[in-house]
Order: structure tokens, then sequence, then C-alpha cells
């Protein structure tokens, strides 16, 4: 027993509970991105390798805006707009003329897409990370720590899209739409819904989101050409630990994996955390295929 | 009168080739063309035709599953770093060096991490497959770099290159152009053998998953036993094609395992025509050149993927068969 209790003992609490709220952080932000990116693949059948791209391109488009008006917020509703258009160009040009074929080639089309994008931006704005600072500066006190507001801002506001994306899909006439093309394209086709409108739609409001989330994580870490990838491979383990295409798995799955990061986080180095939710991710294939969310069909 | 039809008799009745007959003649054709290369190219051009047949023969690994089982396999870095990694295991380690110990090692490794993946993968389909093969291979990656004293980490292993040797009949350093006679002879024998494996009755089994998996199950076959051979045998070539360019560059480095490598895989086998073997390698001759021709033209910090990328999506909207698709049929039979 004295063992044991020794072990009990030397967790140390309080980085637990200021882990806690680190990894609900970026669990919101996760949430929002692969929200996004389950939101593409359960409406079009689309897994969106470019989403990370999309993450990266609107923090940039974030960092130019805010430098030149100097306000964070104008710049997060223009990135999200600027990126949204991109995501519908983006979708007409290339995810259009492959719908009906096998959704392997969306992957690799979308592939294709993360490449040019991700090179453009180290093209254009080079390899050096840019900074945004933090809209706000105020401080609480968690333990030793002066813990920035800011962070639960950002928690707080993407729980708040991700809310009001909801309510949109429930509620709004569009939303009503996707949801109906969810369940069945022919029919939805039929019953005169604009299918090819609604998926261009779902592919630039997922491009939204993921712009959106890239400029409000921007100020934690700053802005360089490959933030995309880090972010869209958690994305994928997300979404498939979810239960692709499920919006609650996904979220839950998000803020599940980012409080075992962060708590792994405590004991290796961060680089190494990361395996944790690989790990998660292998033991869900092994025993819940289809998502921890979702019943595995017999 | 009569003449003239008896003519046009004996033109048709002339002995065609027969399409082993073609199929051996270009082969020996090309491989003239390959082997009198480095005696005519200069050094450069003869380093970067070496390192085309590498890529070559890490696209076709990847080809089998691709264009054979109808797997898109994003985590060929994985295997080719394990090779790349076993190799410098195997030249480091043992002195003298040895190439064939560096080959074995190199295998091995490969042979490691493809069970492990194979494992795991196989039971997923489709993008599952691709997205759960990408996430391990970033588990590889992640290891290899963060575990510095083994790996070296960031910088990598560097290692002198062992000499080529044959037991008892050869022993010499290795120059550019035995370096590239040795690669040609390695990726012309592994297409071969690829080319048998693709054409065996275990080939056969593979190409039905890829059309109708449901019905390969029905009419007995063990899917996932077949899917796991196949991802390890790919696996195999795959790490071969890291043991030769670790031996070619005299270094091992994360960057190899990093995702972008498995990328460019998938791109070669889309730009030259997937379900061909041939076709993997010559999209990787069209990417490399490509991209040399476009640091030639307007220097070195050109980003020449995006012009790439843009090719690589416009071959998957107007040719999804690549640029060999139109033999493929042929090259099969």
């Amino acid at each position: 027993m004295g063992a044991i209790g020794d072990i009990v003992r030397s967790i140390p609490l309080d980085l637990i509970i200021i882990q806690t709220v680190n990894g609900f952080v970026t669990g919101m932000i996760l949430a929002l991105i692969a929200s996004g990116l389950t939101l593409i693949f359960g409406i079009m059948d689309v897994v969106n390798f470019a989403h990370g791209e999309l993450f990266m391109l609107g923090a940039y488009v974030g960092v130019v805006v805010i430098a030149t008006t100097g306000s964070f917020w104008l710049g997060l509703v223009t990135s999200s707009l600027i990126v949204a258009i991109l995501g519908a160009a983006m979708q007409i040009v290339t995810l259009r003329p492959l719908i009906g074929r096998d959704p392997l080639n969306t992957i690799l089309a979308t592939f294709g897409i993360s490449l040019i994008l991700q090179n453009y931006a180290l093209w254009q704005f080079g390899p050096v990370a840019r900074k945004i600072p933090e809209p706000m500066s105020s401080y609480f006190t968690l333990f030793y720590l002066q813990y920035p507001w800011y962070r639960i801002v950002i928690a707080g506001l993407s729980a708040a899209i991700i809310g009001a994306f909801w309510l949109f899909l429930k509620y709004g006439k569009f939303g009503v739409w996707i949801r109906a093309t969810a369940q069945d394209r022919v029919m939805a086709q039929a019953m005169g819904i604009p299918v090819p409108l609604v998926y261009t739609g779902v592919f630039a409001i997922g491009a939204a989101m993921a712009a959106a989330s890239g400029v409000l994580f921007a100020p934690l870490t700053g802005v360089d050409h490959s933030m995309g990838l880090d972010w869209v491979l958690k994305a994928f383990i997300v979404v498939v630990v979810g239960g692709m295409g499920n919006l609650g798995g996904s979220i839950a799955a998000a803020i599940f994996i980012s409080l075992l990061e962060s708590y792994a986080a405590i004991w290796v180095d961060p680089s190494q955390a990361v395996i944790v939710s690989f790990v998660v991710l292998i033991l869900t294939l092994l025993f819940r295929p289809t998502g921890l969310f979702v019943a595995t069909p017999r | 009168m009569t003449a003239a039809p008896i003519d046009k008799v004996v033109t048709l009745a002339r002995p065609r080739l027969s399409h082993a007959a073609v199929f051996w003649l270009g082969f020996v054709a090309v491989m003239a063309l390959l082997i009198a290369a480095p005696l005519v190219l200069s050094a450069f051009w003869t380093r970067l035709l070496t390192e085309i047949l590498i890529w070559g023969l890490l696209a076709m690994s990847s080809d089998l599953l691709i264009g054979y089982t109808g797997m898109v396999s994003f985590g060929h870095s994985a295997f080719f770093g394990l090779g790349m990694y076993g190799a410098a295991a195997a030249l480091l380690t043992v002195s003298p060096p040895n190439l064939w110990l560096a080959i074995l090692f190199g295998l091995a490794g490969a042979a490691g991490a493809a069970l492990f993946v194979a494992y795991f993968s196989t039971r997923l389909r489709d993008i599952y497959f691709a997205i759960t093969t990408l996430i391990f291979s970033q588990i590889f990656y992640v290891i290899i770099f963060t575990w510095t004293p083994v790996t070296g980490g960031e910088n990598g292993l560097i290692f002198t290159r062992p000499h080529l040797t044959i037991p008892l009949l050869y022993n010499a350093r290795f120059t550019g152009t035995t370096m590239h006679w040795f690669v040609l002879a390695v990726v012309a024998a592994s297409y071969l053998i690829l080319r048998r494996v693709t054409q065996s009755p275990f080939g056969m089994v593979l190409q039905s998953i890829r059309e109708n998996e449901p019905r390969t199950r029905a009419i007995g076959y063990a899917v996932e036993r077949y899917k796991m051979v196949s991802v390890m045998l790919s696996g195999l070539f795959a790490g071969l094609a890291g043991v030769l360019y670790a031996v070619q560059n005299e270094f091992a480095a994360p960057d190899f395992v990093y995702f972008l490598t498995s990328g460019d895989t998938v791109i070669y086998n889309v730009i030259g025509g997937i379900g061909t073997l041939i076709g993997p390698i010559v999209g990787a001759g069209f990417f490399q050149l490509a991209r040399e021709l476009m640091a030639r033209l307007f220097g070195e910090q050109f980003p020449y993927l995006i012009p790439l990328g843009v090719i690589f999506i416009a071959i998957i909207i107007f040719l999804p068969q690549g640029l060999l698709g139109f033999a493929r049929r042929w090259l099969n039979r």
C-alpha cells in the first residue's frame, strides 16, 4: 500500500489542474478544426487533406490583416471570409470534377492542394515564424502561474462557433439542406435541393472554421508554413477516434485526446506526448474501428 | 492479276512477334540504354538518374498496394526510412562496413515496420487505410526524431559507404558508375520479381481484392491475410530503396521518414500511372527532371512544388490513368 500511496502523492495536483485547463483550450481549437473536417467528410465523402493548410492560411491572412488594421477581431472575421471564398474556389475547381469517382481521388487531389498552398506560404512569407500579439493581456492567478485570460476566451469562442454552427445545422434553411444531403443525396436532389451548391457551401464553411481556429490559435505559438501538418494529423486522429462524419463524437474526441496529451506532457517531452494520441488511435482501430462514440456494426 | 493478292497474304502471314518477345526486347533495349547512360552522361546526371531509379523503386513498391491491391498508402516513408536506418545500423556497428549486411539490416528494419503497420492498418479500407498508414509513419518519425542517442535525432547519422563486394569475385570502392549499375541491377531485379508476383495466383487475388473485396471474401479467400502479405512485400521493397538511398548518399536523416516522402511516392505513382510498375519509375523521372529543370530556369529558391502540384491535380482530373495508363493492359499481360 505504501508504494501506491507514494505514487498517488507524487502526482502533482497543481500541475494536473493547469494541464487540464491547457488541454481543454487546445481541445476546443482542435474540435473547431475537426468539426470542419468531419462535416466535409460526412456530407461529401471527401477527406480534406488540405484542411491543415486552410488553418495555416487562415492564420497568415490574420497576420496580414492584423498588421495593417491593428484589430484582432477584424482579422478573425476577414480571414474566415477570405479563406471561405478560397475554399469554395478550391472545391469548384478541383473537387467538383471528381464527384462520382472513387473517394481516393479526392484524398489525392486535396493532398495536391495542400502541397501547393504550403509551398505558396513558404514562398510568400518565408520560413521565419510570424507572431500575432494576444488581443487581451489580462491574467488571472492559477497556483503559481499568471494564466492569460485569452486562452480561456479562445476555448469559449471555439465553443460558441461550434454551438452556432450546430444551431445553424438544426434550424437554418441551408443547414437543413446540408443535413438532407448528408442523409440521402439523390432524394435531396429530387426534392429540389441544389446539391452542388450545398457541397460548395459545406466546403466553404469548413474552410472558414479552419481559418478561424488558425487565427485564434496563432498568438499561442506563432505562424509558419508547416503548422498545418501537425494539426491536420491531429484532426484526422480525432475524426477517426470520434467516428467519421460524427460531429458530437469529434468534439468529444478532440477534448479527450488533448487532455490526454496534456497530462502526458507532465512526464515526457511534449513532442513525444503525441505518441499518446497515436496509441489512442491504434486502440480505437483495434476495438472500435468505427469510432469510440459510434456503435460498431456486428 | 493473281500475284498481288498472294503478296498481300504473304505480308499478313509474316509471323508477328509475340507479346513476350516484344516485352523482353523492350526490356533489354531500356536496360541497355540505362547501362550505357553513365558512360555518356556527366557525373551529375548519372547521380540524378541513379536517384530517379531509387525513387522509382520506392514508388514501384507502393504501386503494389495502390495499383494492384487498391489501397493507397501514405506511409511508405516509414519503410523507406527504416531501411535507411537499418543500413546505417549495419554500417556503423560492423567493421569493416559490409554492403550485403547493410541490405539485410535494412530489409529487417523495413520488415519490422511493415509487420507492425500491416497488422493494424489492413483492418481498414480506402481512406481509413490511407490515414492510418500516414499516422503510423508519423509514429516512426517521432520516435526517430526524438530518440537522439540511437538515431542521432534531428541530425541523423553519417557513415561511410561500404565497398561493392561480390564474395570471392570482386571488391572495390563504389564509383558513380558502379553505384549506378548496382542500383540498376537491384531495381531491375525488383521489377521482375514484382511483375512475377503480380502475375502469380497471389497477385490475381490482390487484383480481385482491388476490384471487389466482398466478392473475393465470399469466394473464400482470407482477404486480410492477403492484404497483410501485400503490405509487407511492399514494405520490403520500399526498405530496399531506403538502403540504396542510404548507401548512395552516406547518411540517414529523419526528413526521409517524414510524411512528405510518402506524399512524393504517391505523386510519382499518380503521374506515371498506377498498376503498371514501370509507370511509377517514369513518374519519379518526370518529377525529378521537372524539378531540376525548374531549378535551372528559375533558380534554386523557386517553389517547384507549386507547378508540380498543379500538374498533379490536372493529371488526377484529366488523365486518371497516368502517363503510362495507355499501356497498362499490355504491361500486365
